[in-house]
């Protein structure tokens, strides 16, 4: 049957072309982003070379420059000491809240829980202004402190609902045997709760870790000083001298930046796709 | 038989065990969240709300009061006008995109091919990467001089190197740029999404419609579809918010130029209010978000009711 | 261990009432069975003696102390979980001796009784296995020795049959039974499963719809149900009612006999007449309807089938049958019954 086979053969050819679109879309700028890091600066810029290759031989130059003479080093630490701050300010918050409205406060929970999660969706932008104005008053600003102060305002609220939805999870059984075995109900939250969550626990640290990674509206408006910017600000906003960009440097900086969260994403994507849509389709 | 002591206590003072009630140990536990979340959310947001109703600029913080003047002046402004007109064409815009993407990624990463769990893995990036840093290679991308599309299009014969259009320094091309980056960093949540939906669906319903007679466009528009929808809500009311009230792509990409083309609220609330010090006007820009947020959020509330239903 | 006493225990969530005012008690070393069908309250009753649900209002006491305001871990109780709930990530040992190290007990004394209660329930060779890696049997008895090992004043035991299949069921029923004599505890268990309640309670309790219908042995359940809900919630198939007068009569499938089997003096004679009937090997159910009766209430009779050929009863044909009066039971129209016959 040749019209069959034909038509088999379109639509596998469509199929495929459809999967190469897909991955075209979403790697080409990264991979846009490895090449231009590594091409010396006279590949770069000469239009009539082909830009998809090196046409030099391909250079660590752009490393070099960006951990000798920029402040790169400076702001991954920067951005490494808010993560774990804000990680640690948020588990200390988010746990206990999460477990009272997944287990203790019954109806009600369940409208502060909302509540709760709405507070995520309050965009930075509205609240910039006066949270400039609160830092400053705090004697924070221009300081990398005052986003350790902020970032929890969206990260508590969203892990909040994420750990919500894992303690949900659990058996409650276990739970109320603790009880009745003796532990009063924290105590039935540390010993039984907390060890049986600890994968939701894992993700939620790191998708806080990573949330405060992709902040920028904050860091932007709060901070200008260039040794007190995160990583992501310090490379977007920091590497241009008046016109120029220095898009080498740039490049191989938002390289080192992305691979750990692209990692991350990726091993943690399912739970936190059934964390954040909390079992919508039933 | 083991003789066992009868150990049982006596009734004691209520408050002995007051943590073993569980409202009172509830409320105990969650009471640091919602603190911070009013403190550094809920009186930010009473304060903006008041700085848009006085003439308050961080070179004279008067804090008097003058009503609605500051929304006047930015209504009455055709920059602003511009503005909320973009920032609409920028959402709606980026949103369309980002679903069609989402539905067809969705459609093709869910039948199995050598390769797909790499696929997926690297169509999950757009999303992860930090946007602003994704941006500036976009920006790279769209450069005036050294611009790779301009290039391959230049190598294709589709246009000379003194007609490559100017990406970003051309209204219209700048506004589908900024849309086009905004989809591009949507569409991997909107497949994921439209993934996590479509497996959900029981196996079982598939197979009936199967049986039933559906084809494969029935069974997705009739019977998928529905059943995912409000999934895809959730998902929708997410991308909205954010776009709706996104200050980095426009920021990193073209500073709302050329003459505005691209300025959006979250935009023209930071220029006004932080660069140029005038908070009052800031916030009263800033707040013309409110109202579609509060729509969105409605919308998203009664999808969580329905989903309890 | 001690007795278990409730004083109209009320306990409302919202608008629906779960339990409805029960009053039962429980004397040291009983093994009460409550029985009810899903949804009765039973389960609700279980948890607020436990502690784990506080009453709406009523008094609960425990070796004669009010324990109302008292959380489960002051009251002494050991409770088993319909799924167990075993500690996933402990080892059987380590769950044994939890409710033990919540307690303070020192460490010498916690390995003793871990080593006691292994013993007593023949788990000793998988103290050092973790939950997952035990079958549905071997779980039940880590969960049954979690509970004893604190010698707790009553055992409160949640449906803790139903996640076996039939076969283990059984053994399992006498396990729980033997060492609840044995170690001599006041029990609570709560049950929709009558076998369950008939062949291990001392007493049962009939609950429904939050409220304890008959407390009694199970021969007291059985031959003299207190109204119309226990006689037909019990037995299998249920005792058969008819109407009569403006009353009821009621006699179990098993009394309701061909007439020339029946040896008393003293019987009841009815017409019956064979719809259908199904051999199950040791017995015969035959179902039909009476004359003179409503012939919308099917009658059921449970026959010998050594004693019944098959050729004898066949659909659609008259029989003269007959139930010994002893064994006729008479219930007035509020569904209670009247006589001690």
């Amino acid at each position: 049957m040749p019209r069959g086979t034909l038509t088999k053969a379109l639509q596998e050819t469509s199929f495929y072309g459809a999967v190469a679109f897909f991955f075209v879309l979403s790697a080409f700028p990264f991979y846009w982003m490895v090449i231009t890091s590594f091409k010396t600066n006279g590949d770069l810029y000469n239009v009539s070379n082909t830009p998809f290759w090196f046409n030099d031989p391909p250079t660590l130059e752009h490393f070099r420059y960006l951990f000798e003479k920029t402040l790169f080093v400076r702001w991954l630490l920067n951005s490494l000491i808010i993560g774990v701050c804000v990680t640690a300010i948020t588990l200390v918050t988010a746990l206990p809240a999460a477990y009272s409205l997944a287990r203790m406060t019954g109806r009600n929970g369940e409208a502060l829980g909302i509540g709760i999660f709405l507070t995520y969706l309050v965009p930075p932008t509205l609240l910039f202004l006066p949270l400039s104005r609160v830092m400053a008053g705090l004697g924070l600003q221009n300081s990398m402190w005052s986003l350790v102060v902020v970032y929890p305002t969206f990260t508590i609220p969203f892990c909040t609902w994420l750990l919500m939805g894992f303690f949900k999870a659990l058996p409650v059984e276990i739970e109320e045997a603790a009880i009745v075995d003796g532990c009063n109900l924290f105590g039935a939250f540390v010993k039984m709760a907390i060890p049986l969550s600890l994968p939701g626990i894992l993700t939620v640290v790191i998708f806080t870790f990573t949330l405060t990674l992709q902040e920028f509206v904050y860091a932007l408006t709060f901070i200008s000083a260039s040794d007190q910017k995160p990583i992501t600000l310090g490379v977007a906003t920091d590497l241009i001298r008046g016109d120029v960009f220095y898009w080498g440097e740039i490049m191989a900086g938002a390289l080192i930046a992305s691979i750990p969260v692209a990692i991350a994403y990726n091993l943690f994507l399912d739970r936190f796709i059934s964390g954040i849509t909390g079992g919508a389709v039933k | 038989m083991v003789a066992i002591a009868d150990s049982v206590p006596k009734p004691v003072a209520r408050f002995r065990f007051i943590l073993d009630r569980r409202n009172v140990l509830g409320s105990i536990m969650i009471a640091p969240a919602i603190l911070y979340v009013l403190l550094l959310v809920g009186v930010p947001f009473l304060m903006a709300v008041y700085y848009s109703l006085s003439a308050y600029t961080i070179y004279d913080p008067s804090w008097s009061f003058v009503g609605l003047a500051n929304f006047e002046d930015v209504v009455q402004d055709p920059v602003f006008q511009q503005t909320l007109y973009n920032t609409f064409i920028f959402t709606f815009g980026s949103q369309m995109l980002g679903l069609i993407l989402g539905k067809f990624g969705a459609l093709v990463l869910l039948r199995p091919f050598p390769g797909r769990k790499f696929v997926r893995a690297l169509v999950i990036l757009p999303w992860a990467v930090p946007i602003a840093l994704a941006t500036v290679a976009w920006q790279w991308m769209f450069d005036s001089l050294y611009s790779v599309i301009n290039w391959t299009l230049i190598a294709l014969g589709v246009v000379t190197r003194s007609q490559a259009p100017n990406w970003l320094g051309t209204p219209h091309l700048a506004m589908l740029s900024v849309i086009v980056v905004n989809a591009w960093r949507f569409f991997p949540f909107a497949i994921v999404i439209f993934l996590a939906g479509i497996t959900a669906v029981p196996q079982d319903v598939l197979d009936a419609a199967t049986v039933d007679g559906a084809g494969f466009w029935r069974r997705n528009y009739q019977i998928i579809m529905p059943m995912i929808l409000p999934i895809v809500a959730i998902g929708l009311v997410f991308g909205i918010v954010f776009t709706f009230t996104d200050l980095s792509i426009v920021f990193l990409m073209t500073m709302g130029g050329p003459v505005g083309a691209t300025s959006v609220l979250g935009f023209a609330g930071f220029q006004t209010g932080i660069v140029s010090g005038d908070v009052s006007h800031g916030a009263a820009i800033s707040l013309f978000m409110l109202p579609v947020l509060f729509i969105v959020v409605v919308a998203m509330l009664r999808f969580i009711r329905r989903r309890e239903v | 261990m001690a007795a278990v006493a409730t004083r109209d225990i009320v306990k409302k969530f919202g608008e629906v009432t779960a339990v409805n005012g029960i009053s039962l008690n429980v004397p040291n070393g009983e093994f009460m069975v409550l029985l009810g069908p899903s949804g009765c309250g039973k389960t609700t009753f279980l948890r607020i003696i436990c502690g784990l649900e506080r009453q709406t209002s009523g008094d609960l006491l425990i070796g004669g102390d009010l324990v109302n305001d008292i959380p489960p871990r002051a009251r002494g109780v050991a409770m088993m979980f319909q799924s167990y709930g075993l500690y996933p990530h402990f080892t059987v040992r380590h769950n044994i001796a939890f409710p033990l190290k919540t307690q303070g007990v020192p460490r010498a004394e916690i390995g003793r009784k871990v080593e006691w209660a292994s013993q007593l329930l023949g788990i000793g060779h998988l103290l050092d296995r973790r939950p997952r890696q035990l079958s549905g049997g071997e779980r039940q008895r880590v969960a049954l020795a979690r509970a004893l090992v604190r010698q707790p004043t009553a055992l409160l035991l949640d449906e803790p049959l139903s996640n076996l299949d039939a076969k283990l069921r059984t053994s399992a029923r006498q396990e729980i039974k033997q060492f609840q004599q044995r170690v001599g505890v006041t029990t609570v268990y709560v049950t929709h499963d009558q076998v369950e309640a008939m062949g291990m309670g001392d007493r049962i309790a009939v609950i429904d719809r939050g409220q304890v219908r008959q407390v009694g042995t199970p021969s007291e359940i059985y031959d003299n149900p207190a109204d119309r809900f226990v006689a037909t919630f019990v037995g299998a198939p249920p005792m058969n009612i008819v109407a009569r007068n403006g009353s009821y009569l009621g006699f179990r499938p098993e009394n309701f006999l061909p007439k020339d089997m029946v040896k008393d003096a003293a019987f009841t004679e009815f017409q019956f007449r064979v719809d259908r009937s199904e051999y199950l090997g040791s017995e015969r159910i035959v179902y039909g309807v009476l004359e003179g009766f409503d012939a919308k209430e099917v009658v059921t009779a449970k026959l010998p089938p050594a004693h019944v050929a098959e050729e004898w009863i066949r659909p659609g044909e008259w029989h003269p049958f007959a139930v010994r009066d002893a064994a006729l039971r008479h219930f007035d129209n509020d569904g209670k019954r009247t006589s001690r016959r």
